[in-house]
Formats: structure tokens, sequence, C-alpha cells
């Protein structure tokens, strides 16, 4: 590659990234700003105060005054307003609700995914049994299945239960192993060797004992991966709680943000700013610390046993 | 049966039981009952009542129905074809021996790890029309930016723009596949005289196209079942019902207004057009499909 080819390679990335980052940087910007400033034209992006000197002392105006002052005079300060963080808690009402119920589920769901898929995983991969093969592929079109062709059902099944209006039927799935899950972890437990289950077997070793004691820390990685994607699932999802929650002090922090969103929309866009930076910060901050499980759990998604 | 075989498929089906037990609990039952829904009437308080093919029926005529579904189709249309495009592009361009890679690499990603509900403020905001950092960079260009989210003509492209800006899901699954193409490949293209252009027409594409094609049949799955950005940024369906969509259309009618049985329907008919899509989508792509080892 030449320079003019690097250049132009490094112009487009940087422009590329720019864009990515700017509804992000918006957000926390607009979070940390007075109500008056979201809404000034032209948009500044560092929150600030004005000052103008007064007998000699640096005096801060308030925003109803500025006019009062000549614009050449006004010193403006950067000042992000870090306390909307907690004013946008307090006007959510029962964010330690929600953030509870959001724990809670994401807590049990991992469990829930990684146990059940694990398991299952094992029947379909290390285990010879007549119909294996074609049971998997079964396995594999409930994939092809929309959400809304059982959506109905299950809802009615719910009901029937009377578990609408409480987390269960938000959790409890997850101990049934989903086909993506199952999936993913099959590709990986088909790379280990056979010998080492056939070593075992010889020795007397039961198959539960194999699973766990042989498998299972060999395949650390791979169930990291479930955890995470399903933690990540659980921490987004939306339509569950909506149409499964009933109760405001049942709600996840999801929905929370959108009631929020729906009675104060339009007004408080500072306060807004600052809850969605507060539900998004958890999976950024994950993200950094698992950026290999989570790139190489993306990957495993893409290649095709 | 041996002794032996026997003793292994009970076991097996020890082990998958989990799976087995949701897969009759969560999908087959489910599947059926749906179905059966999708004849009758049914508003979940009584017992619901056999219809024969009304609900079908009732679609055909049903102006909201097609509404919802050109705006689903539309938006498909443009997200699915320029995301798969724009990821591409994007993993290519990251694939090169540069600085900063994994850097570039982690700052593509970051949107499409946003939960929905908090991008769905943030683009609420950004595509405001008056106070909209959108705008005001349209300005510096001397363009007057439009109403986003109140001019029906605007709200799918902001949705369309939405789905781009988080497409970085599938450019890690490009960039993965795009590692796994064997040097050598390249290198004998050079000694053939291969410029860039050429070696990405006649190397990378045919490499990758597998995962083109996951991608793409991924995509037209997630795009036709698009829900919740809408439902968060737009509510009851926006100006006009103009992003009023599939999904959306179909959660009104079941829990708003509680036509569980049409719900059903256009659930059915949902699952018709992806699998008719994902077939005419698979048919016409067979020929381009390299598969390594043919």
């Amino acid at each position: 590659m030449n320079f003019l080819q690097r250049l132009l390679i490094y112009t487009l990335l940087v422009l590329g990234a720019i864009t990515c980052l700017i509804p992000l940087l918006w957000m926390i910007s607009t979070g940390l700003k007075p109500i008056e400033q979201t809404m000034s034209m032209p948009p500044t992006w560092i929150p600030y105060r004005s000052y103008v000197q007064k007998d000699g002392v640096l005096t801060e105006i308030q925003p109803a005054d500025v006019g009062k002052y000549p614009a050449a005079q006004i010193v403006r300060k950067a000042a992000p307003r870090w306390e909307n963080f907690m004013n946008a808690i307090l006007a959510m009402k029962m964010f330690g609700t929600y953030l509870r119920n959001t724990l809670i589920l994401c807590v049990l769901t991992v469990i829930g995914a990684v146990a059940s898929s694990a398991l299952a995983a094992y029947g379909f991969s290390r285990i010879d049994w007549r119909g294996r093969d074609k049971m998997f592929l079964v396995c594999l079109a409930t994939m092809m299945i929309p959400f809304p062709v059982v959506m109905v059902p299950v809802y009615c099944l719910f009901r029937w239960l009377g578990w609408i209006g409480t987390l269960k039927p938000l959790w409890v799935g997850s101990f049934f192993a989903g086909a993506f899950n199952v999936f993913l972890l099959r590709q990986f437990f088909m790379t280990i060797p056979k010998d080492l289950s056939e070593a075992a077997r010889i020795d007397g070793c039961s198959e539960f004992r194999i699973f766990w004691q042989i498998i299972l820390p060999l395949c650390r990685p791979a169930l990291m991966v479930v955890a995470l994607f399903q933690f990540m699932y659980t921490w987004n999802d939306f339509l569950g709680p909506l149409i499964f929650l009933t109760k405001q002090e049942d709600y996840t922090l999801a929905l929370g943000l959108q009631f929020f969103q729906s009675q104060h929309g339009g007004t408080e866009w500072h306060y807004l700013m600052a809850a969605s930076t507060l539900v998004a910060l958890p999976i950024i901050v994950l993200f950094f610390f698992t950026q290999k499980t989570f790139i190489e759990g993306i990957s495993m998604t893409g290649i095709k046993g | 049966m041996t002794q032996g075989e026997k003793r292994r498929l009970w076991v097996g089906l020890a082990f998958i039981s989990p799976w087995l037990a949701g897969f009759l609990v969560f999908t087959v039952f489910p599947v059926c009952a749906s179905m059966f829904f999708s004849f009758c009437d049914y508003d979940v308080l009584t017992k619901p009542v056999w219809v024969g093919t009304l609900n079908y029926r009732d679609m055909f005529t049903d102006s909201v129905f097609w509404k919802s579904l050109y705006n689903t189709l539309y938006y498909a249309m443009f997200s699915l074809p320029l995301g798969l495009v724009i990821a591409l592009i994007i993993a290519v361009l990251l694939n090169q021996k540069l600085r900063g890679r994994s850097i570039f690499r982690a700052v593509y990603f970051l949107p499409s790890l946003i939960p929905v509900v908090a991008s769905a403020m943030v683009w609420l905001w950004l595509l405001n029309g008056n106070f909209g950092i959108l705008n005001h960079m349209l300005e510096w260009f001397h363009i007057k930016g439009p109403q986003w989210i109140t001019d029906e003509k605007w709200t799918k492209p902001s949705l369309i723009l939405m789905s781009i800006w988080a497409c970085g899901n599938t450019m890690v699954i490009y960039l993965a596949a795009l590692q796994d193409v064997p040097r050598a490949l390249y290198e004998s293209a050079e000694i053939d005289g291969a410029g860039p252009w050429v070696k990405f027409y006649h190397v990378t594409v045919p490499m990758i196209s597998p995962v083109i094609y996951f991608n793409l049949i991924m995509g037209i799955i997630g795009s036709l079942q698009v829900f919740a950005q809408a439902y968060i940024m737009f509510g009851g369906g926006g100006p006009n019902r103009s992003v009023l969509f599939y999904v959306m259309y179909l959660y009104q009618c079941a829990f708003d207004y509680h036509q569980m049985g049409y719900a059903s329907a256009m659930a059915w008919i949902l699952f018709l057009i992806i699998l008719f899509l994902t077939w005419v989508a698979t048919r016409s792509t067979r020929q381009l499909i390299h598969y390594g080892g043919e």
C-alpha cells in the first residue's frame, strides 16, 4: 500500500468512527447539560456556566440574565452537571426497583441458559445415539420460527398459569435450552477429541461425570460466550417485558426507561439522556472488559459447521 | 438395538431433555395452538370460536395490514442491502494492516451493543427537527434538515439510518471470515497482476460468500420482524402510520384490540413471507456461493 491509499483508508475509517460515536457523545453531552442548554441553538457540545467580571470578581450569572450583559463580557467555563444522573434516577422514581428486577432476571437467565444449553449440547455432540443428528436438525429449524408465531399461545399459557404480571415468564424459559446457545456450544464441544471421553468411559466414569469434570472445564470460553450473550439479551430485551409485565414495580430498566420517556418525553431531554446513559453504560463497560470473548463469540455464530 | 445402543439412546435423551421439554412446551404446543387460533375469533377472556378462514380473508381488505406490510418491506429493502454493503466495506478496510485496528473495530461495534431502548431515545433526540444535532450539522452544508420524526416522508429513512448505524454485528462476522481467507490466494493473484478491485471481486467475495449468504438470511429474518426501535420511538406507528411495521400492527391487534385470532393469522402470513424470501434468496444465490474444498 502506498502513502495515498493508506491516507484514504484512514480518512474513511476516522470519518466512519466519528459517525458511530456522535450519537453516543451527544447522549452523554446532553445528559450533562442543564435544561436550557439542551434547547439552545446553535447547540454546544460542552455544558458550561456563564460568568461576568463584577468588581474584579468572576460572578456566575443565571441563564435568564444572560441577555442583560454584552456578549463580549460573558465568559463561559465548562461545567458538566453530574447531578443530572442523580436527578434522573430520582425522576424515574423506581430506578432501584427496575435495576433490581433487571439484575434478578439477568442472573436467573444466565444460570438457566448456561446450564440447560450445556447439557443439551453435550447430548447433541458427545454421545452417539440413534436419531441424534436428525433431532439436531429439528433443533436448528426452530430458529427459523418468528417469535410472533408463538407469541400469542405462549402468552395464553402464562396467563393460564397465572404468571402474567410476574417476572416468571421472563426467566423460566431460559432453563429450556435455546436452539442458538445449543448450536454455539455444540460447535465447541465437537472440537474436543473423542478419545478423551472414551478413555474416561473405559475407566468406568459415568456420562454425567465426564460432562461435569472433563468437558465443561475445557469449554469455559464457550460457556462465557453463552453467559455474556444471555446477559446482554436479558438486559436489552424490550418485547418480552412489554408483553408479560403489568405492574410498574416489576418493570425492567428497558421498560422503565420507555415508561419514563412516555411520561416526560419531549421536554426533559437532559434527564432522559442521563438515564439512557445509565442503561447503556453497564453494557459498554462489560464489553470493554470482555472484548475478546465477545468478538470470538460473534465470529463463531457466522461460521457454520 | 443392542443393549449398549439402547443405553446410549436413553442417556442422550436425558441430556437433551431440557431442550426437548422446551421444544414441546414453547415450540410444538404454541405452533399448533397458533395455527388453531388463526382460524378462530379469540379475545383471551372467552373461549376461542371457530370462524374458518375469516381472519385470512379479513387481512385482504384491511388497509392497515397492507400499509404495515408495505412499510416493513420498504424498510427491509433499504436497510438490509445498505447494511450488508456498508458493513462489508468497513470490514474490508479494517482487514488491512493498519495501526489502531482493534480500536476502530471496537468503535464500529459499539453502536450495536447499545440497548435498543437507549439508542431509540438518543436517535429521537438526535433527529429532533428543531434542536437535533443532525439538522444542525446539515446546516453547515447549507441544507435545511427535515422534520425527521414528525414528517411522514422522513420517518422511514430515520429508522433505516439508525439500523445502518448499528450494523457492527454484521461487520464483525464479515471480519472473522475475511481473516480466514488464505493469504496465498492474494499473493498468487498479485503475481498474475491483479489490482485491489480484481482481488476483491475475484478472491475476497467468492471466499467469504457463505458468510455473505448467512448475513443475508439473518438480515431477512431480522428486518422483517423490526419492532422495538419503531415502537419506542413512534408508539402507535408515527405520523399517518408511516412506520407502523408488521410486527407492531400484530402486537396492537393482539394486546391492544385483543384480536388474538387475527394476530395469529398475521403471524403465519409473516412466517410464510420469511420462508418465501429465504427460499428466493437461497435459490438466486446458490450458483454464486463458493464453499471451500469444492
